[in-house]
């Protein structure tokens, strides 16, 4: 199946505009590039999202009925209830005038996992391979970190760096397991990954009932709190915790991966080309299972920080829907470690804000999911996004269309050994 | 998807080498069950009720002593593992029928087991049988939608996201209508839509299939939950009390036990999804269009050389697919329960996909995996209420760890067909 084709693993074909690039190859690098296509995804994802906000808002609908007799009061109307939802998301996001800029610390802290494990999406993206298992690899990562948390009994500092390498362990296994089986058996790594989510998941609940993991005295499915040694020390007075600097400098290693070592070269050729990586003397299947087991090590971070930084204890919704949005996290930053990484701060304030957003005006926190896929879905189709803004026709009315459209063709041929 | 499909035609198949792993694999579960299910089996005696209240001859319980039962059922798969390695000696391979008959001497076993070690050994098959159908539902038309598309080259993540699409928009309008049926219609309607954006995503703008349906699941996750929130929790009255579509009873048929409740005791959307099945087997298998199909999804090229429209051909096969999807969402609104709560589906989407995978991307199949899936969840909840060894967790589980297996090809192999997610690019 085909990974490579407009998956963010494959670098922005530079070669794609040879032709134009005399004449204006600044005015088609600004356009065609990735970064205006980004910022204006995220900008029309918001304008829909915000419409979709004011269609179902009362004010909205009581001026709609008077529209032709008084427009103004319609767009006033249509005006403000798409932008106060979006205000109070930056007042719950960034900065405020009450809290000041507390606000932000709660974006950090929850971005932290969403950075760890779009790190985990995001590389395996650029192996060519789709990691859609980030949830299930969180909760094995979170199982073992919180049982080796409130289990043991070690001293301080020990303890800590004993959770963190724990959870690291435990995604790293079941990740590399589908590596493994993906290497062995040639199945479909989006598969495995899916129905290894739902093993996982049914795994958590299985053991928050026994009694090696339910708290004692408790009959809902909650494990013990976990040691303080065990746990990330946070910052006075809010929640962010010294996971975040665990995602920075897990930013920097995968940065460091994927562009400075071998091992990093080897991923990134097969996943531009299986087979001329093989030709080229590329152990295949050992650099996929080797990815696999980094990917979900990754992952496995971000359920450390959930369980030794933000909750402190292991629940049935322990990885929410981390696993899931940190796939959109990894499109969004385009597979890149530093491109994640802010996009990783992006939905986590998004999550932030749309908890004060919710309280304020009543706006559901779904809106986040709507905006989320939309921006995704935009990014994956840069075509579709020059089209609304008209920047599509510097190329179209010249005659030479096809450096454009080349440049998918190339990687078709490598797609199709995509999946052996 | 696959590793290189084997392209030797498959009459020169008994010169290649045989396969160990079926034989291996069977011997292995074999001595398993026997050992487990035999010799460390129960000595309570299985009771298994047979018929229900309603049907027009009664017949007795099955009463089956627990370890005796599983004994002689072990050895019955060892017996099958026996005939499969004598097989692969002779360099034959293991034929068709002997998996199949195994699976069941395995469910039967296993089912012997669980019942008489729980604290009541005493389930109804009839209620079972009947319940996993009813479950199955979503999951066979989810499954249906997923056959449709990737037959014709399409990978379509995206069937949670039409069955919930399906769920919603059949709620809401049999609610605002008062009629289910215009609510069934919607959920064609809104099944389709997704599949529109699908396929508009991944063939116009040949955006990989993979991320275009997993974002659409969020997408109408968010939708659905932002609209429940905003619109249906307002006047629940009004947007959220759909009604239920009516239970057709063939009379004298639906007496018949077992059989009877399973296949003439069903709403609308259940009789469709036999209707479903047929009816897309027969189009992909015995007619023109299936043919066309196909050849778009095993060789889009070789397809297009012949004049086959293949970008168009896989339009209509998402469309379609994603409207078959929807009506199997209604069953989660107009059937199961008349209302609309967020993710209803409950990821019952990627079992269906699952069970296209387990089915090998045929429909028949895939409505058997459907089935046996439906089964194992039904399964889990009679198991929790009559209180068995086995943890609930596990029986959930059992479909996810099946399907890892078949694709795996540790128990047969599945291959998907062979430009499954490949866009197709002309030129």
């Amino acid at each position: 199946m085909s990974q490579s084709e407009l998956s963010p693993g494959v670098p922005p074909p530079t070669h794609a505009n040879t032709i134009n690039e005399q004449q204006h190859g600044i005015w088609v690098r600004i356009t065609q590039g990735p970064g205006l296509v980004s910022v204006l995804a995220v900008f029309v994802a918001l304008v829909l999202g915000g419409l979709l906000i004011a269609a179902t808002d009362a004010k909205v609908a009581t001026t709609a009925g008077y529209l032709f007799s008084r427009p103004s009061d319609f767009f006033s109307a249509l005006w403000a209830a798409g932008t106060d939802s979006y205000v109070s998301l930056f007042q719950g996001s960034i900065y405020n005038s009450r809290q000041g800029f507390a606000p932000f610390l709660e974006t950090l802290t929850v971005s932290t996992p969403l950075i760890c494990a779009g790190l985990g999406v995001a590389l395996a993206f650029r192996a060519g391979l789709f990691n859609i298992g980030a949830q299930g690899q969180i909760i094995i990562g979170s199982i073992m970190a919180a049982y080796a948390g409130f289990a043991w009994h070690l001293p301080f500092g020990i303890h800590l760096l004993v959770v963190i390498f724990m959870g690291v362990l435990g995604g790293a296994v079941w990740g590399g397991l589908v590596g493994l089986l993906k290497a062995r058996t040639g199945a479909h790594e989006v598969i495995l990954t899916i129905m290894f989510n739902y093993v996982a998941l049914y795994f958590l609940d299985f053991l928050l009932n026994t009694k090696a993991f339910q708290r004692p005295g408790e009959t809902n499915p909650i494990s013990p709190i976990l040691d303080p040694s065990a746990v990330f020390p946070a910052l006075p007075g809010s929640r962010l915790h010294l996971g975040f600097v665990m995602a920075i400098l897990l930013t920097i290693l995968v940065a460091w991966i994927l562009n400075r070592s071998t091992i990093g070269f080897e991923f990134r050729a097969v996943g531009a080309n299986p087979a001329a990586a093989r030709t080229a003397g590329v152990n295949v299947a050992r650099s996929t299972i080797l990815v696999m087991a980094i990917a979900g090590a990754l992952a496995g971070a971000a359920g450390v920080a959930q369980v030794a930084g933000t909750e402190q204890v292991l629940t049935a919704g322990i990885a929410a829907s981390l696993g899931f949005d940190a796939i959109t996290v990894a499109l969004l930053g385009r597979s890149t470690p530093w491109g994640t990484f802010f996009a990783g701060l992006l939905f986590g304030a998004f999550r932030a804000g749309a908890v004060t957003m919710q309280i304020s005006t009543g706006t559901p926190i779904d809106i986040v999911l709507v905006v989320q896929s939309l921006i995704v879905l935009f990014i994956a189709a840069p075509p579709l996004v020059r089209a609304m803004f008209g920047l599509n026709r510097k190329s179209k009315n010249k005659h030479p269309k096809t450096p454009k459209h080349a440049a998918p063709a190339p990687a078709a041929p490598a797609s199709q050994g995509g999946g052996a | 998807m696959s590793a290189p499909a084997p392209t030797l035609p498959a009459m020169i198949r008994p010169l290649a080498p045989v396969s160990w792993k079926t034989p291996i694999m069977l011997s292995v579960i074999g001595l398993l069950s026997l050992v487990f299910f035999g010799f460390a089996g129960s000595d309570q005696s299985a009771t298994f009720g047979i018929s229900t209240g309603g049907d027009v001859f009664t017949l007795p319980d099955l009463v089956v002593p627990g370890m005796a039962t599983g004994i002689v059922l072990g050895l019955g798969m060892c017996v099958l593992a026996g005939y499969s390695i004598f097989l692969a000696r002779e360099h034959r391979p293991t034929p068709g029928w002997v998996p199949m008959v195994f699976a069941a001497l395995f469910i039967f076993a296993f089912l012997v087991w669980v019942v008489s070690g729980a604290r009541t050994p005493q389930i109804s098959l009839a209620g079972l049988i009947a319940g996993s159908v009813t479950l199955a539902v979503p999951l066979v038309f989810g499954s249906l939608s997923g056959v449709l598309c990737e037959r014709a080259g399409v990978v379509n993540i995206a069937i949670e996201g039409q069955l919930l699409g399906g769920a919603f928009s059949a709620a809401i309008i049999a609610s605002v209508t008062g009629s289910p049926m215009l609510g069934l219609l919607a959920a064609a309607v809104a099944g389709a839509l997704v599949s529109v954006v699908l396929a508009i995503f991944s063939i116009k703008y040949v955006v990989n299939q993979i991320i275009v349906g997993v974002v659409l699941n969020v997408l109408v996750s968010g939708i659905t939950g932002f609209l429940f929130t905003t619109v249906m929790q307002e006047d629940p009255e009004l947007y959220n009390s759909p009604g239920r579509l009516p239970v057709i009873d063939i009379p004298g048929l639906s007496a018949i036990p077992i059989i009877g409740p399973i296949l003439f005791r069903q709403s609308i959307v259940g009789y469709l999804m036999y209707i479903a099945v047929a009816a897309v087997w027969i189009g992909l298998f015995k007619t023109r269009w299936g043919l066309r199909v196909r050849a778009v999804g095993e060789h889009p090229k070789a397809a297009d050389t012949l004049g086959i429209k293949v970008n168009t051909t896989r339009f209509v096969n998402v469309v379609l697919g994603g409207a078959i999807a929807g009506i199997g969402g209604s069953f989660f609104t107009l059937v199961a329960i008349d209302s609309f709560t967020k993710e209803i589906s409950g990821g019952r989407g990627f079992i269906a996909l699952a069970a296209v995978i387990f089915g090998r991307w045929n429909p028949i199949g895939a409505f058997f995996a459907a089935l046996l899936f439906g089964f194992a969840d039904n399964l889990q909840s009679i198991l929790t209420i009559i209180g068995t060894p086995v943890p609930s967790q596990f029986m959930a589980m059992l479909p996810y760890v099946v399907t890892v297996f078949a694709v795996a090809g540790l128990v047969g192999k599945s291959r998907a067909p062979a430009a499954d997610g490949e866009p197709y690019v002309k030129g």
